[in-house]
């Protein structure tokens, strides 16, 4: 490890402890801001893994993640939490293979097509298991998990995230994607298995959002079709990482925590504009900062340093 | 039989939506996503036509069709046009133009849901049974698909046989190559996105006849029409309206035999098989 590396693990540590102290602070509204924050910083830095270096963009993660909470609202009352945990995990890794070998093999397009229908193809699904087995359109999750719990394990599991991105950086499979991203056809002439290294990598996210499903599954107390497959969080994960900048690992996190602020301020005002806001928030991004706050920051930054 | 029919009336306004798509992205390049969005915003004008002016939908086309080709045309070129520009590569200009049609489609849905509001809306209009084989049809379907085919006869003429039409195509098959004879690419690309997006939001405002709408139905029509323009060959204007009518004929066949909420999943069986066994879709040509 290098001086910076020791030193950039030094300041996660402690932004992480910093963090992890919230929940003591006793503040019900902060709390509750820091598990969607929590939430959306796992679910956008795993997107990153994968959309970042490759340039593919997925609209999977709301099915992922509902997948995630229907798992631990059909099992909780059978299974100890924990197994349901992993079934969620083997479940996602299992389903994001599947999409990865049906679409990632050819071009980019069929790719974003393929998951923009997912959520709603899934919910569809579950909709008429439960009509045909007659069951009620709703599951309750009734746990003694609190709030605090929750927030803690969504740290824990951010923390592996961080820990596997920069692990995935600097391994072969890395090197492998952000060749691909910058150009497939050079990456398959110099003897990288493209398809496979964008399967594996997609795994990886899908797995996540859909461990990240099941652990806000208790949140919520009821789980409904139409609330777990969420179409507008998958679009929310897009947003928020793009304008954090999908090419750095610490990207994603510093566009969670404005948009996150900003966006429970507007979802309480202007309940019924939040889709023309989040179009706007698209348009900005594509035409304004195209490579997020982490570009701005390391043009600044170069500038910073070219003037001494 | 009845599935039958029910499925060529349905594929055939399906034609028509994935003709609109197919010349956005086969011609201009642009994978636009706000395809459905403005196919809802053209079924919006005509209910508000007909419940405003008492003018029939059929009529409204004369208004829709171009107010919705100056539109299209408005946001190529200032939202589009400035990407292409910007563009290194046709990856990136997909990436590109994929999240901001999105941006452009969900200001579509937000600006509707503020006029409009965000319940289901529909309305009668030619709501007579009509006889097809013995059976009942709703007189609106059936002037619907109608009004698809000539459409598509016009599209298929004019792309066909006339120059203008020709230089069109010849941008499909290669825009740098197109430039080198001649073609003004920015200028053809910006005839193809207007011309498509009229010709969608045409198909809306016939759609809206027999259709339930509300503000963000948008999304579910762009999947149909990406899938049938994929399953059908990109650049195969031929391929996607025999896949409209395979997705027609699939989706009635699912909403009558086994459950009505299973339509897009219909769809999506489609497209895996398509994707699995022949990713360059019913008509397209292998590409090296």
């Amino acid at each position: 490890m290098t001086g910076a590396e020791v030193r950039n693990f030094a300041i996660a540590i402690v932004l992480f402890a910093l963090a992890a102290l919230i929940p003591l602070a006793g503040s019900g509204y902060w709390l509750s801001i820091g598990v969607s924050i929590a939430t959306f910083m796992v679910l956008s830095t795993s997107w990153a893994l994968f959309s970042g270096p490759t340039h593919y963009i997925s609209l999977a993660t709301g099915a992922f993640y509902g997948i995630g909470m229907y798992v631990v609202g059909l099992g909780i009352e059978i299974l100890p939490y924990p197994v349901l945990l992993l079934i969620a995990a083997v479940l996602g890794a299992v389903l994001a293979a599947l999409v990865g070998l049906a679409t990632l093999r050819l071009s980019g397009v069929y790719f974003v097509i393929f998951t923009l229908g997912l959520a709603e193809l899934i919910r569809q699904l579950v909709n008429w298991g439960q009509t045909t087995q007659g069951s009620s359109s709703g599951l309750y999750v009734l746990t003694d998990i609190s709030e605090p719990m929750i927030y803690w394990q969504l740290l824990g599991l951010g923390a592996i995230v961080y820990l596997l991105g920069w692990w995935i950086n600097r391994s072969r499979l890395g090197f492998a994607l952000r060749i691909i991203g910058n150009d497939e056809v050079v990456a398959v002439h110099s003897g990288i298995n493209t398809a496979s290294a964008k399967i594996i990598l997609f795994v990886v996210s899908g797995t996540v959002a859909t461990v990240t499903g099941a652990l806000l599954a208790p949140r919520l107390s009821y789980i409904e079709s139409s609330i777990a497959f969420s179409p507008m969080l998958s679009f929310l994960v897009v947003i928020m990482a793009l304008l954090g900048g999908a090419h750095r690992l610490w990207g994603p996190i510093i566009g969670v925590v404005p948009f996150m602020l900003v966006w429970d301020l507007v979802t309480a005002k202007f309940p019924n504009q939040t889709t023309l806001v989040l179009g706007i928030c698209f348009l900005l991004i594509v035409y304004a900062i195209p490579h997020g706050l982490a570009g701005l920051v390391e043009k600044y930054r170069a500038r910073a340093r070219g003037a001494f | 039989m009845e599935i039958i029919i029910g499925g060529i009336l349905l594929g055939g306004t399906y034609a028509l939506i994935a003709m609109g798509l197919q010349l956005q992205y086969g011609v201009a390049r642009i994978m636009n996503l706000a395809n459905g969005e403005i196919l809802v915003a053209g079924s919006f004008a005509a209910l508000w036509l007909f419940a405003g002016a008492q003018l029939s939908p059929v009529l409204s086309l004369v208004i829709v069709v171009p107010i919705a080709f100056v539109g299209n045309w408005l946001i190529y070129q200032y939202f589009l046009l400035p990407l292409v520009k910007r563009s290194k590569n046709q990856g990136q200009l997909e990436v590109d133009s994929i999240l901001s049609t999105f941006g452009i489609s969900f200001i579509f849905v937000g600006v509707m849901h503020a006029i409009f509001g965000g319940e289901y809306f529909n309305y009668e209009y030619l709501e007579i049974p009509f006889q097809v084989f013995e059976e009942p049809f709703a007189l609106n379907r059936i002037v619907a698909f109608l009004g698809a085919a000539v459409a598509a006869a016009c599209l298929y003429f004019w792309l066909n046989q006339t120059r203008s039409g020709l230089k069109l195509r010849a941008v499909s098959v290669n825009p740098d190559a197109a430039n080198l004879v001649a073609i003004n690419v920015n200028r053809a690309s910006a005839m193809a996105f207007a011309l498509g997006g009229a010709v969608t939001a045409g198909g809306g405002a016939l759609i809206s006849m027999f259709v339930t709408f509300d503000a963000s139905i948008g999304v579910l029509f762009t999947m149909k029409a990406l899938i049938i323009v994929i399953l059908g060959g990109v650049k195969e204007i031929r391929g996607s309206i025999v896949a409209a009518f395979v997705l027609g004929l699939a989706e009635t066949a699912v909403a009558s035999l086994i459950d009505p909420g299973l339509t897009l999943a219909s769809a999506f069986l489609l497209f895996i098989l398509i994707l699995l066994f022949r990713p360059q879709g019913l008509f397209g040509r292998q590409t090296s």
